[in-house]
Formats: structure tokens, sequence, C-alpha cells
């Protein structure tokens, strides 16, 4: 599989990342490169194998549904570009 | 004057307890270093004030017999770690002005037991690279040169400025984190010890995340012995990760034993890859002999899916950290470009916060992780690392810990293999299927190659097996002998 531009454009909108054209097509041939290098994997037998999602065998822990904390809206917001009476601010989403 | 160069942690540990020298002469020799070392580029944020005022504390508590396990130790830390009110920038313009409102549990644990925060370490963007060159803040410096040769060399990464904060004896440890190994790289490539836990065994709480499945903590230090005490106060169960594991720390320090006789040690033939530096495979085989003479056995091993190790975590790092990253919205935190339009906000934000191989990365985890190409990529990849994590289970049963090389080759040339991405992950070669089995390893400083630079041993162990690679490692550095300082060519006059 090749990754043309056509698709860098889509998985750049996917990820919400601006490319300007001329980046399209060094993107397109690294991106490539890279995928190609993957692609010897190919070379393995994994029909019967069980994907690994995790590297931890423990069951997770439970804990008791309470609040642990609560009244800290300033430390939430300390670090937020644009706020407003205690709100995120961000730009006008409904016409 | 303290001699801080000649000092490591452990010594610093006993000045201070047996009143040689106060923590707060200390931390001021440490902050003096600091401000005449710029020339390495190790810290991004340096905290005197702060550092002065836990030093005064230590005195205080040190002079009423009140003293804590550590304290008074002035030590730097990863730009990775949330630091509450201290500035954490991940190495990441996205990050540039953020300023954690807590503590990230790893931290705490360290000034819980007295430490001193001398400030902020230099890393890879969002510890991504081998090399600390895709740092928004500029590469840091490996303190060793070439003989004869003024070239800056690159101190590896991503965990850069906490390898060269040590090597430079900026600080008498400091905190790193290994995601395909990132703590054991620079350790190798600056004389340093570099040791990575056991998935699961540091918790991951307030560490800036790169890839969950992968990501885990350790220190790097001067030796073993200061190794094993910075990992028992950095490693525990913490509630707030669930991957952390319920499961007492050992006292590593007193636990560690120089006596290897019939520990069965592996050496696995898939590692003797082809771009391993001569005199790297010839101190491979003094690291053999060393542990031969010292009783330890021998025994040859297979890791056969080893060479799959390197693609297929270039499928899991970036689809698990295409996920991680989606949070830097320009909403909550981080950087925002302002645009009358949210996703136009949103797309430029991130265009403009992230660097090009942070860009990158999310991109090639976007795509591995999209409708149609999962299977053949992300699930492909999950299964390629059962078999390597299989693989290193079946060794274990027949060996106690496995040797290798850490890196293939010293330390290279700032800029030298930037315009190469696939080049610049084959560093990791070595180190990555480490992180895909979850397992401990430690880096230990092993001799200098023909030109004067710093080579480091490899020890895998099995999982939570790490007093065998504190006790085997400790055996390393004393057939080795004393390993050199790097001269201070850095410091202004």
């Amino acid at each position: 599989m090749s990754i043309d531009e056509k698709i860098v454009k889509k998985i750049a909108t996917l990820s919400r990342i601006t490319i300007s054209e001329n980046e399209i097509t060094k993107l397109s041939s690294e991106l490539n490169s890279i995928i190609k290098w993957v692609e010897q994997l190919n070379e393995i037998d994994t029909t019967d194998v069980v994907p690994m999602t995790s590297n931890v065998n423990n069951t997770l822990h439970l804990r008791k549904d309470v609040i642990s904390d609560g009244n800290i809206v300033d430390d939430i917001l300390s670090n937020a570009p644009m706020t407003e009476d205690g709100f995120f601010l961000v730009p006008k989403v409904i016409e | 004057m303290i001699d801080i160069k000649n000092l490591n942690l452990k010594q610093i540990r006993d000045g201070l307890q047996n009143k040689s020298f106060k923590a707060i002469e200390l931390t001021e020799t440490y902050l003096n270093e600091i401000d005449k070392a710029k020339a390495l580029n190790a810290f991004i944020t340096v905290t005197p004030d702060k550092a002065i005022s836990m030093a005064k504390e230590s005195d205080n508590r040190i002079s009423k017999n009140e003293s804590r396990n550590l304290e008074g130790i002035p030590l730097s830390i990863k730009d990775l770690y949330c630091t509450k009110n201290v500035r954490t920038t991940a190495g990441s313009k996205i990050l540039k002005n953020f300023i954690p409102t807590y503590e990230s549990t790893i931290t705490n644990n360290l000034w819980s037991d007295g430490c001193v925060m001398l400030g902020k370490l230099n890393n890879d963007e969002f510890a991504m690279g081998s090399s600390n060159e895709t740092s928004y803040f500029g590469p840091s410096i490996n303190p060793w040169k070439r003989k004869n040769d003024d070239m800056p060399l690159v101190p590896g990464g991503s965990s850069g400025g906490s390898a060269v904060a040590v090597s430079g004896s900026l600080s008498a440890a400091t905190t790193a984190t290994d995601t395909g190994g990132s703590i054991r790289q620079p350790a190798s490539f600056t004389g340093t010890v570099g040791m990575k836990a056991t998935y699961g065994r540091c918790s991951r709480w307030g560490v800036v995340a790169f890839a969950s499945s992968l990501d885990q903590a350790g220190p790097i230090t001067k030796t073993v012995v200061d190794s094993a005490i910075m990992l028992k106060s950095m490693a525990g169960y913490d509630v707030k990760d669930s991957t952390s594991i319920d499961l007492s720390v050992p006292d590593y320090e007193t636990n560690i034993n120089k006596n290897i006789k019939g520990k069965r040690i592996g050496i696995p033939g898939e590692y003797k890859i082809k771009g391993l530096d001569a005199d790297i495979e010839k101190n491979w085989e003094d690291g053999i002999s060393w542990l031969k003479s010292e009783g330890a056995e021998i025994i040859d091993i297979s890791l056969p899916h080893t060479k799959y190790a390197l693609p297929a975590y270039y499928i899991i790092a970036p689809a698990e950290a295409s996920s991680n990253l989606a949070r830097y919205d320009g909403v909550r935190y981080g950087e925002r470009v302002h645009r009358k339009d949210l996703d136009e906000m949103y797309s430029d934000s991130r265009s403009d916060g992230f660097g090009e191989e942070v860009r990158r990365r999310i991109l090639m985890g976007t795509y591995v992780l999209s409708a149609g190409y999962y299977d053949a990529y992300y699930l492909k990849a999950q299964k390629t690392r059962k078999l390597i994590s299989n693989d290193f289970d079946n060794a274990f049963n027949t060996v106690d810990a496995i040797m290798t090389p850490t890196t293939p080759t010293t330390a290279f040339n700032i800029g030298k293999k930037f315009d190469d991405p696939v080049t610049m992950y084959l560093n990791d070669m070595l180190t990555v299927p480490v992180n895909m089995a979850g397992l401990p390893a430690i880096s230990i400083p092993s001799g200098l190659d023909k030109d004067g630079l710093p080579m480091g041993l490899q020890l895998i162990g099995k999982r939570f097996g790490e007093d065998d690679l504190f006790s085997i490692g400790s055996v390393i550095e004393d057939c080795r002998g004393t390993f050199p300082n790097p001269a201070q060519w850095w410091i202004e006059k």
C-alpha cells in the first residue's frame, strides 16, 4: 500500500493538523518510506497469534464511587488560552 | 567548595548525614555549575528559589535529626514530569507556557523523601526522538567529545538533558522516561547509568503521555547503587495509574549482591546486528568475560523476532501517540492560534504548536489506525508484539538476565541523521524490544571506544527482576574499573 497525496490530505484532516501544499509531497514520500520499512512485518506468520494489548496481566482495581475532589474551577481554567465566567471560550460553533 | 564532580549520590547522602557539608552549600554549588554550563543546554527551566528553600528545609530537618531517606539531595527532573507551579513543557512549543496545578506521583515521592529540585531538563519534543534535536528549546549537547575533534555530539534522546545533567555533574541524579530506549540510549552515549523499570513499577500519573502501553520511568545516575537508591523512592503502587502494580518495593540498595556465582546470563545472537560498531562488539565480549570470571554461566540464547520489534514499535508508538496527543486542541491548555472557525483553530494551533517529528508521528499513527488499514498495520503490530514478548518468556526459562550492547554506535554528530527518519529510528534497535515486552533493563557504562566516547552494556531482566540487574550491573561496574568524567570544556571562564 502506498500513501499518496490524497491520503496525506485525508489523514491530516483526521489529525486536525494543517499542512501546506508544498509539504504534502515531502510528507507523502517520508511516510511511504516508513510504511515500506514496517511492511517487513508481513514476513511473519501471525495467523493464530493473539494480539498483545497490554503489558500488565492484573485485573483493574475497583474503587469506591465517591467524589474525591471538587471546587477547583480556577485550577482547571488556569492554563486555558481563553476563558469567561468560569467557562472555556472557543470560536462560535453554531450560527 | 564541594567537589561535586567526584561525588556520587550515595556519597552525597552520606556527606549530608555526617554533616561534612550542608544541603544549602551543596545546592548553591550545583546552581553555580548549572549557571556555568549554559553551553550544554541541559535545562529548560532552572528553579533556584525553589531549590534554596527546599535545601533550607532539609538543613533544618538534618539539624533536628528528622531526616527523610534522601534529605537534601539535589535532583533535576525531565520536563515531561508535571511539577506543581513550575512550567512543564515536554520540550514542545504547544506547552511552552504550561504551568501544572498538580505534581506527578514520582516527583511527589522524591520530594516526600527530602530531595531538592534544581530544575527541569531538556528532552526531545514529547519524548519523540533519539538525539534531543526535536526539542523546541534546541538540542542539549553531550559533555563528551571525540579525541582531537571539537564537533559537538548529541547526548542521545529523548532524555538527553537528564543524561547530560548527570554526566556533566549538574545534578546528583535525574529522572527520565523510556518508551523505546529514551533512558538507556542517552545513558550509554554519556557514560551514565540508565534504568528503565518494569512496566507498572513506577506510576505514570502526571507524566506527559507519549505511548501509554510502552512509557515507563526510571532514573539516570552516576553509579548502579545510586540507581537502586533512586528507583526505590520513585517506584510504587499508585491508585491514580490503573496500570501500576500493587507490589511492595524491595530495598534495592541493600539487596545488591555481588556474588553472581551460578547466575545464568543469556547472550542473544540476534543482537549481533549489521552496523554494530567493532569496538562495541569487542566491549560486549569483554562484558561476557568479566561475568564469566565472576562465576556466572554464559548461555547462548535466541530471540528470533528481534528484528521485527522496531518496525512493530513504529506502528504501535505513533498509534498511541496520535490518540494521546489529541488532547492538545488549543482549548483547555496549551498554545492557541486564534481563528474564527473552530476546526481551523484546532488545526492551525496543532500545526503551529507541534514540531516536524511529532506531526509526522501523529499522521503515521492516524494512518495505521484509520478504517481500512487497522488490520494490516496496527493489529499486525500487536500480534508481532506478542511474539516478541513470547521470545523473552522462553529465554527466561533458562536464564536470569540477558546482556547486550545498549546501542549499535556511540554518540554521533549533531545534525548527522536528522534528514532521514528511518536511519534515526535504527538507533533504538537494541532497546525497543524491552519496551514491547514491558521488561526492566539497565545500561551501564562499560568502556570508551577508540575515539574516547562512552559505550554501554544493557542488562535485561525478568518482570520485576530489577534486583538482579542492580547486582549484575554492580559486578560489571567493578570489573570495568573507575569511569572517567568528561573534560569540562563547557565552563565559561
